[in-house]
């Protein structure tokens, strides 16, 4: 059993316990099918919601998810959709999503959901139907290994063998999933399995003696990484999504006051820190801003708070941070020393991590003396922003970040989850939508996958429903799981949809633009079909808009809007993102950041085509 | 940074598709298994997994950091330090006259090796031994021609404390 201390040092979310009645429950004791005690395991776990498609091997669960009063059942149109729904209501919410699905073609096409909330550490329970015990291996209909094709990207996956490891196994899966450095669990389900008979006895506890993550730091390290803080002149926190499902923003908050230390955000940190907070200075990275990215080149301390140097944030590893010092905190011991060397490694949970720094911090009566490092912030932030009026973008179109800036604008920070998809637009919402809690901006970070941004925001309506829910698309990736709509449709969820639509794959033709010598291979979407159309032939309301002094009013309608959405925002599809680091470059190289001190000029833009044969470090699999 | 050796004994537990997970995690990570044993142990829910893996210091720390991540692993040791005690069993089949057997014999009987198998131009060798040994039985076999080698994997076991 854990001590008292190291359960206040846990946030609740990590515990595992059962979220409903568990061993409490109404059907505890009963005799019931297997499927019956799938459905009254997901209620012991207080499941209020599955995203699924059934098929044969799935009917049993199916027949008896029928019965069930507490759990709703969204029927998604594809089986990608429905894990990418589950991700959207996890990642918006912190409870684990559950997917329901048949074996075959079914368990494979939920491929993609699960490596998708794998690299992002998001808590999915997915449950495959399988072919009868007795035919496993025989290449019978609908069969696939989908134990084994999932191996790489679950946490933990079980082949469900007898009713009898069915109770235990549902609640190890629950408590896997949420614990430690969270993750997708899949289980699959032989039919004839879901259809013997059993009784219900469902266990609060688990035991998984070879599962212990580690929770409280190491009091030896939180004393080094202290005295660290204490010695360094100009300490940077890179906030990481660890931040948000450790719920610690407010250890987080108190730390930075407290000691003085400005944040960068990465793409999953984004929330986790409120973006009117002065000593936030945002994104980092590929496409972070130039004096965020100063930040990192100059500091002479990084503390990482459960981030993963993604090569997205480092650019070059060996010139990223090059005067720094770091201490990493991650609840997983394998991200530690894994990209770059450490000084003070921490493996806990960072909301008791960061409470004992500052618990530590405070007793020694420490004073900030990071003023001076402040002050050069500062400046590179006016003399760099992000955007300006004045750098020369075409009056009579629209503009992408402008239209962020004012759906940014336009959203209560408070009361609205702001979703993406894969690509340009993407970046842009993470420059310019400011999100002010944790859990409301959700993005694909580590597998970039097209097609997550829709669904997701479906799942994340259905955990929200008193939230505006928005997903800023662009037309390819909206492309990759449009047939969702129905899903959103037919189930009355309020969505909203918002295409930046360059009829083209802008974030590839910009790599085109940049690195392929203006060789636009396969890039152009063009004719793409009428949205509007598409929207109104799935019962949702839609607009075009193409004067760029409409789209305050565009946006307004949009959001008014009592049900689903869709605006078709017209831009250039000469529109490039930046600032950017090229891929391989270090963080110091950075194209097109805005120089106000020259009259909002773009620096280093590249005059032509910076190389003319292919890069060979560009052959990394950017599909946006 | 230099490459090593390291000896790994990793306890598992005793499941269907354990194996595979461990091995799959070291490939698609892009280390290659060297030699891999596996075996029940002395609790009939878990295995023991013996394996050597060639790495460099940073990349074999990130690997017994990932296997540990699986749930399905309940300890890593490094029995590389030469703290350990290293097996391997290997059979050898030995082209050999009738006339020059008793060479074969002789050298079998220096390495504590058994005679396990005779036919009319080859003996089949049994020997048991840490590489060093395998690797000398065999350099010396290879004069004589070797037929087939047949090795189960190394297998090690921490020495006993000594004081």
């Amino acid at each position: 059993m854990a001590s008292q201390t190291e359960d206040r040092c846990r946030s609740a979310a990590v515990m595992g316990a059962p979220r409903g009645l568990g061993s409490k429950g109404p059907k505890q004791g009963c005799v019931m099918l297997g499927a019956q005690a799938i459905v009254a395991a997901l209620e012991a776990e207080g499941v209020d919601v599955v995203f699924g498609y059934p098929g044969g091997q799935a009917l049993r669960i199916y027949d008896a998810l029928f019965d069930s009063t507490q759990i709703t059942h969204v029927l998604a149109r594809h089986e990608q959709g429905a894990v990418h729904m589950a991700d959207g209501y996890a990642r918006s919410s912190g409870k684990p999503g559950v997917v329901v699905v048949t074996s075959g073609p079914g368990a494979t096409n939920t491929v993609t959901g699960i490596a998708t909330a794998y690299m992002d550490s998001v808590p999915l329970v997915v449950i495959t139907g399988q072919v009868p015990r007795a035919v496993i291996g025989t290449d019978s209909f609908q069969e696939s290994d989908i134990v084994g094709i999932t191996m790489p990207v679950v946490k933990h996956s079980f082949l469900l063998q007898s009713v009898d490891e069915l109770a235990s196994t549902f609640r190890e899966a629950f408590h896997i999933a949420v614990t430690g450095r969270p993750g997708p669990v899949l289980i699959d389900v032989p039919s004839d399995v879901a259809g013997a008979s059993m009784t219900f006895e469902y266990a609060d506890e688990v035991n998984l003696p070879s599962y212990k993550p580690t929770y409280r730091g190491n009091a030896r390290q939180i004393r080094a990484a202290c005295e660290l803080i204490a010695q360094a002149a100009r300490p940077l926190l890179v906030v990481g999504g660890g931040v948000g499902i450790s719920e610690a923003t407010p250890e987080l908050e108190r730390l930075i006051e407290l000691a003085g230390i400005p944040a960068v955000t990465t793409l999953m940190g984004k929330g986790a820190l409120a973006a009117s907070h002065p000593m936030n200075l945002g994104p980092v990275g590929m496409h972070g801003a130039k004096y965020s990215n100063l930040a990192i080149t100059e500091c002479d301390l990084i503390i990482a708070a459960g981030a993963r140097f993604s090569d997205r944030v480092t650019g070059r590893v060996d010139e990223f941070a090059p005067n720094a010092k770091v201490i990493h905190i991650d609840i997983d011991p394998a991200e530690i020393g894994k990209i770059l060397p450490c000084a003070v490694p921490i493996v806990g949970d960072l909301k008791g991590v960061l409470a004992a720094l500052v618990e530590r911090l405070e007793k020694a009566a420490f004073a900030p003396r990071t003023d001076a490092w402040l002050k050069r912030i500062e400046a590179w932030r006016e003399r760099y922003p992000f955007y300006h009026p004045n750098v020369g973008d075409a009056p009579e179109e629209i503009v992408p970040e402008l239209v962020m800036k004012e759906l940014s604008a336009q959203l209560d920070p408070n009361a609205s989850i702001v979703v993406t998809e894969v690509g340009q637009h993407q970046m842009w919402a993470n420059q310019f939508i400011d999100r002010e809690c944790p859990r409301s901006f959700l993005s694909s970070g580590g597998l970039g996958t097209m097609g997550f941004g829709f669904p997701a925001a479906i799942g994340a309506a259905v955990a929200n429903p008193a939230k505006a829910v928005v997903c800023v698309a662009g037309d390819g990736s909206f492309q990759m799981n449009s047939q969702e709509m129905a899903t959103a449709a037919i189930n009355g969820i309020p969505v909203k949809v918002m295409v930046m639509d360059n009829r083209c794959l802008g974030m590839v033709r910009q790599w085109q633009r940049l690195f392929y010598g203006e060789r636009y291979s396969s890039t152009l979407l063009a004719p793409n079909p009428d949205f509007v159309k598409l929207a109104d032939a799935y019962g949702w309301q839609g607009e075009r808009v193409e004067d760029p002094t409409l789209v305050p009013a565009a946006i307004a309608r949009m959001l008014a809007a009592p049900g689903p959405y869709l605006l078709d925002v017209a831009i250039s599809r000469e529109q490039n993102v930046y600032p950017m680091v090229a891929p391989g470059d270090a963080l110091g190289e950075v194209i097109g950041a805005i120089d106000v001190a020259v009259g909002a000029v773009r620096l280093n833009m590249p005059e032509a085509p910076r190389n003319a044969a292919p890069a060979a470090d560009a052959e990394e699999g950017d599909d946006e | 940074m230099m490459k090593s050796k390291h000896v790994l004994s990793i306890l598992v537990e005793n499941k269907p598709g354990v194996l595979s997970r461990v091995v799959g995690l070291i490939s698609r990570r892009g280390f290659n298994i060297e030699s891999l044993s596996v075996g029940p142990t002395e609790d009939v829910a878990r295995s023991r997994i013996t394996m050597v893996v060639t790495a460099d210091p940073v990349a074999f720390e990130q690997i017994t950091k990932q296997l540990n991540k699986l749930i399905s692993v309940h300890k890593i040791t490094d029995l590389t330090k030469g703290n350990a005690i290293e097996r391997e069993l290997a059979l050898f089949k030995v082209d050999v006259t009738p006339e020059r057997r008793n060479e074969i014999i002789e050298i079998a009987n220096i390495f504590r090796a058994n005679i396990v198998d005779v036919g009319h131009s080859s003996l089949t060798i049994e020997v048991t031994g840490d590489e060093a040994k395998i690797a000398g039985i065999e350099d010396l076999f290879r004069a004589y021609g070797i037929k087939d080698i047949v090795r189960t994997g190394l297998i090690a076991m921490s020495r006993n404390a000594k004081s």
